[in-house]
């Protein structure tokens, strides 16, 4: 089991190690982002001096040791933009993209489990037939487009909801969150929906698949037999038998959604880190886009790792080993 | 299949002629009312892309036809010369918003179905040369695949297009860099069981080189579960395209594409009118929700574990 996680993290690095090789190079050839700080005034000098400042004028080679080297020691540049520490914008933001996604994936996760073992108890019924429609119609519509149709009418048409930013949030430890105070739950409420509608329709028909999979199995029919009640046979028995698709699911799409959530908060104007990343491609902000990666490789490992992890957890007869990676 | 009777000549019927693969696939597809209705929406989604010039009552891109007096028209009204009833109303630039989505369509379907066919075939090949020599090749391919797949597509898109910079053609570089992957894995696992099969063991005793059994030989059987993976992923890459030009950083303004309309109509939406995100989005999840009960019925009848 270590010598498995040790063996993950390795991994992990070189994939970090590679990606933000290519994306320094890759962001390197495309532009000069001195023209993004300098001011229009600024003389051919003043170019000079802030290429000096960042380190713009060494060879790139020498640029992406540099780069490296203090990577290792945790300090991924400053933000040419800001001139803060490019982590530590990102950090600042990582909460807010987070807090959404947790939101998101448990509103998906409670309609979307009943819903699936309902759909796959009775797969012939008419309500089956709209939640399936209804799935199909979740993964379909345009995410973007369902996030602004929500703020149409809610937000323009009904005037229940504001249509963006984060409202008031409230301290917990370090992290300041939304869902602790009653403006933050009106402003998470959409955004949250949008990821939901998508993730939700994802779940049902993974869970309807899990259900309809372990119905005809012996375990079930004994514990019919032994005359337990059908809610008692559907929360032990089954539920217990189709988590381990629809935790697999719910971890690869938690990644997903922290990925999506640069559309998300851009319709909705939420601060997290996907608006973060969106502002800094656009003024070529490298540091902060390739920081922005690495701590997102480490993020999608680590959600990988921990459902791999959880498989074990959950079903005794799974053992992690790496003849399977 | 059943072995045939012994029968006199004379009393012989007519036996029925056997259904061919492809008559079997169509009358099982027909059966399936909502496949059909994906089939319909399919078909008019391209009709209408096809022919947007011949059918759109106005030609959104000539500037010199727009009128700024006709901007953001609510749907039904009529051009200020009387000219042109705006069925779904104008945008901001006073376009009739239906000739914008016929137009749209258009460049959507292009970089979609150019995406995922050259995504198709650069995977196919990856795929298929990975399982056929297997060992360090099939290793390595496999890796890359890997950690591509690894990566949320939009995040790789993104930062893609961040370096490669604005334009149709770039969009469509990107989808594929995105897509290839999927196909790859897919051809892969197709591939690794014609591989045990007798057939490319026949070929393989023809001394024929592994190009042209791989292509000539394995490929046709394989290709089945990557049509319809290529199907669905249409789907996936049409509504990437549209996320990535309402983001801003995909297509041009001068080639708007659906997903650039919605993302015009945001700023006017907060003002009540909705019409200019509306429509053209509809018009995205019609397409979308076309290919996607298409490719989901053919998937189920491609299956081999289907029932029949």
């Amino acid at each position: 089991m270590l010598t498995f996680i040790i063996r993950r993290l390795l991994q992990a690095l070189l994939v970090m190690a590679v990606m933000s090789g290519l994306v320094f190079v890759g962001l390197y050839v495309v532009g000069d982002p001195v023209s993004m700080m300098a001011s229009p005034e600024a003389t051919e000098l003043d170019r000079e001096e802030i290429r000096r400042n960042f380190g713009l004028d060494r060879p790139l080679l020498e640029q992406y040791a540099v780069f490296m080297s203090h990577a290792l020691r945790l300090d991924f540049g400053r933000s040419f933009l800001t001139g803060q520490p490019a982590m530590g914008l990102i950090l600042e933001r990582m909460p807010a993209t987070l807090e959404l996604a947790c939101v998101a994936m448990l509103m998906a996760l409670l309609v979307g489990v009943p819903l699936g073992i309902w759909a796959g108890l009775k797969p012939t019924a008419w309500s089956t037939r709209g939640i399936m429609t209804g799935s199909v119609l979740g993964f379909s519509l345009p995410n973007f487009w369902v996030g602004l149709m929500l703020i149409m009418v809610f937000a323009v048409y009904l005037g229940w909801l504001p249509a963006s930013g984060r409202g008031q949030v409230a301290q917990l430890g370090p992290l300041s969150l939304s869902v602790l105070t009653l403006d933050g739950w009106s402003r998470i409420l959409l955004p949250a929906l949008t990821i939901a509608m998508a993730k939700c329709a994802l779940i049902i028909r993974v869970t309807r698949a899990a259900t309809r999979e372990a119905l005809p199995m012996d375990y079930i029919k004994f514990a019919q037999a032994k005359g337990l009640t059908w809610g008692r046979i559907l929360r032990v028995h089954l539920l217990k038998n189709i988590l381990i698709p629809i935790v697999t699911v719910f971890g690869l799409e938690f990644g997903q959604v922290v990925a999506f959530a640069v559309v998300t908060e851009t319709i909705f104007a939420w601060p997290g880190m996907g608006k973060l990343l969106l502002d800094s491609i656009i003024t070529l902000d490298r540091p902060v886009v390739v920081a922005y990666l690495i701590l997102i490789v480490f993020f999608l490992v680590m959600v990988n790792l921990l459902v791999d992890i959880l498989y074990s957890v959950l079903d005794p007869r799974v053992r992690l080993q790496e003849a399977k990676a | 299949m059943s072995e045939p009777a012994v029968l006199t000549a004379d009393a012989a019927p007519v036996p029925p002629k056997p259904e061919t693969p492809w008559q079997r696939l169509r009358r099982e597809f027909l059966a399936n009312r909502l496949a059909v209705l994906g089939l319909v929406l399919l078909v008019v989604t391209v009709f209408v892309a096809v022919l947007a010039p011949w059918i759109a009552p106005q030609n959104p891109y000539d500037i010199g036809k727009l009128d700024i007096f006709d901007s953001k028209l609510p749907p039904g009204s009529h051009s200020a010369d009387g000219a042109i009833t705006y069925w779904l109303g104008t945008d901001g630039q006073a376009r009739d918003l239906l000739s914008a989505i016929f137009y749209g369509l258009r460049t959507s379907l292009v970089v979609g179905g150019v995406s995922v066919l050259a995504a198709l075939a650069i995977g196919s090949v990856v795929g298929l040369v990975a399982a056929y020599f297997g060992g360090w090749v099939d290793a390595l391919l496999m890796r890359i695949v890997d950690i591509q797949l690894s990566f949320p597509a939009i995040l790789v898109a993104l930062i893609l297009l961040a370096i490669l910079g604005k334009g149709v053609d770039k969009v469509i570089i990107a989808l594929i860099i995105v897509q290839w992957a999927y196909f790859a894995r897919a051809a892969r696992g197709a591939a690794l069981v014609e591989r045990a099969k007798e057939y490319v063991e026949a070929a393989q005793c023809m001394s024929l080189g592994w190009p042209r059994v791989l292509m000539r030989h394995m490929l046709p059987n394989c290709m089945p579960p990557l049509i319809v993976i290529a199907t669905i992923d249409l789907a996936h890459a049409i509504a990437l395209e549209s996320t990535l030009s309402f983001l801003g950083v995909g297509v041009p303004v001068t080639e708007p594409s659906l997903g650039m309309l919605i993302s015009n109509g945001f700023e006017f939406m907060l003002s009540g009118h909705y019409w200019i995100s509306f429509f053209p989005g509809i018009a995205l999840a019609v397409a979308i929700i076309g290919l996607n009960l298409v490719g989901d019925h053919l998937r189920d009848l491609l299956n081999p574990h289907h029932a029949r």
